[in-house]
């Protein structure tokens, strides 16, 4: 199966259909859920919060996100903004009336929330869009450098992001986690069932300066 | 769009941010909802420190809501006691206290997390851009030369 961010846009490739499509497949689900526990596992919440999560979708993290304590999500429930390029996807999520407030935004065109808005930031299987270039005008690099750089400003000091993501290579994954340093924060690539189809690929992202207590 | 949101929330184009009238945005054509959520006032307290208050009563006397204090409230008055006869006891002797959401951490509640900004517009203060919100979505998405 090509890859659908080689291919198209994912404004263009998350239409009506696909959209459905990725929502409603119970392993896609069960795969995106146990993602997002991992992340939060990661981020290591310890009460309510404000989040971010980048390329939100359907809300299928966001509803985990939602979730309290009591249902397993360390430090919940918690209140989160999602930002999706996609508007059938975000069509889906208004339709499941998530609790998060929606965006229909491009990541690779920064991060638009005043600085040290969010104690955290999750991303499951999006950023890997930001490293292709959708015109001429942009590059990979300009929208990776956007997007770090405008994520690092809205988190407060202290705060933390993770990003799982399919990268295409080493070549990519060396480039998305550079980006980030670049950016300022301190960076960690985290590899579960490396070497294997199911090998997954987290980026776990910190800013310095102040004390993570949730 | 919940008006918490639109506490953080600022232009999107770069020439906009360093300014300091690109934040808040402010609401035009606004059609509000409330949309019920259950108070967590472990959030409110996590919020308060980081809101900015004046902004946040500026947007809702522009949205035509009754006016906020001028201050905002204290993180120790979120919560109240409460005297309650545990559940079961029928002598009514056992009273306990209990700590409760007061009526500020409500209200706070209410403005911040229930009152949504359902259709409308967002404006640039510094710009003039006008960022479209439909169905409760914001438009952020940006033509490639404002970027
Ligand atoms: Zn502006």
């Amino acid at each position: 199966m090509s890859r659908p961010e080689n291919t198209l846009p994912p404004d263009l490739f998350y239409n009506d259909t696909e959209a459905l499509k990725y929502t409603t497949s119970s392993r896609i689900q069960k795969i995106q859920s146990s993602m997002t526990h991992r992340a939060l596992q990661l981020l290591q919440l310890k009460s309510p919060s404000l989040l971010l999560d980048i390329g939100c979708g359907s809300g299928l993290s966001g509803e985990i996100l939602s979730a309290p304590s009591s249902a397993g999500t360390p430090g919940g429930p918690h209140i989160w903004i999602g930002l999706d390029i996609s508007s059938s996807m975000l069509g889906i999520a208004l339709e499941k009336e998530v609790e998060g407030d929606l965006f229909l935004a491009d990541a690779g065109q920064g991060v638009p929330f005043r600085a040290g808005t969010f104690d955290a930031a999750i991303s499951i299987s999006a950023i890997q869009w930001l490293c292709n270039a959708e015109s001429s005008s942009e590059s990979a690099s300009g929208r990776l450098s956007r997007f770090f750089n405008g994520l690092y400003a809205s988190l407060r000091r202290g705060g933390r992001a993770v990003c799982q993501f399919y990268p295409k290579n080493d070549t990519q994954k060396t480039m998305v986690s550079s980006a980030a340093v670049r950016a300022g924060f301190g960076a960690g690539l985290l590899e579960d069932d490396p070497g294997t189809k199911n090998a997954k690929t987290y980026l776990v992202l910190t800013v310095g300066g102040g004390e993570l207590d949730g | 769009m919940k008006l918490l949101t639109l506490n953080f929330l600022t232009c999107a184009i770069k020439t906009c941010k360093t300014s300091p009238s690109s934040f808040p945005l402010h609401p035009q054509d606004s059609e509000l909802e409330i949309v019920e959520a259950d108070i967590n006032v472990l959030f409110l307290r996590n919020m308060l420190p980081r809101l900015m208050w004046n902004e946040l009563r500026l947007i809702v006397n522009e949205l035509g809501l009754p006016s906020l204090p001028e201050t905002a409230p204290d993180a120790s008055s979120l919560l109240e006691t409460k005297l309650q006869v545990p559940e079961g006891d029928t002598t009514g002797l056992n009273i306990e206290k209990i700590e409760v959401p007061s009526q500020v951490a409500k209200d706070l509640h209410r403005v911040l997390l229930e009152t949504c900004i359902r259709e409308g517009k967002l404006v640039c203060g510094n710009c003039g851009h006008e960022y479209k919100v439909m169905e409760g979505v914001a438009n952020f998405l940006l033509p490639g030369h404002l970027v």
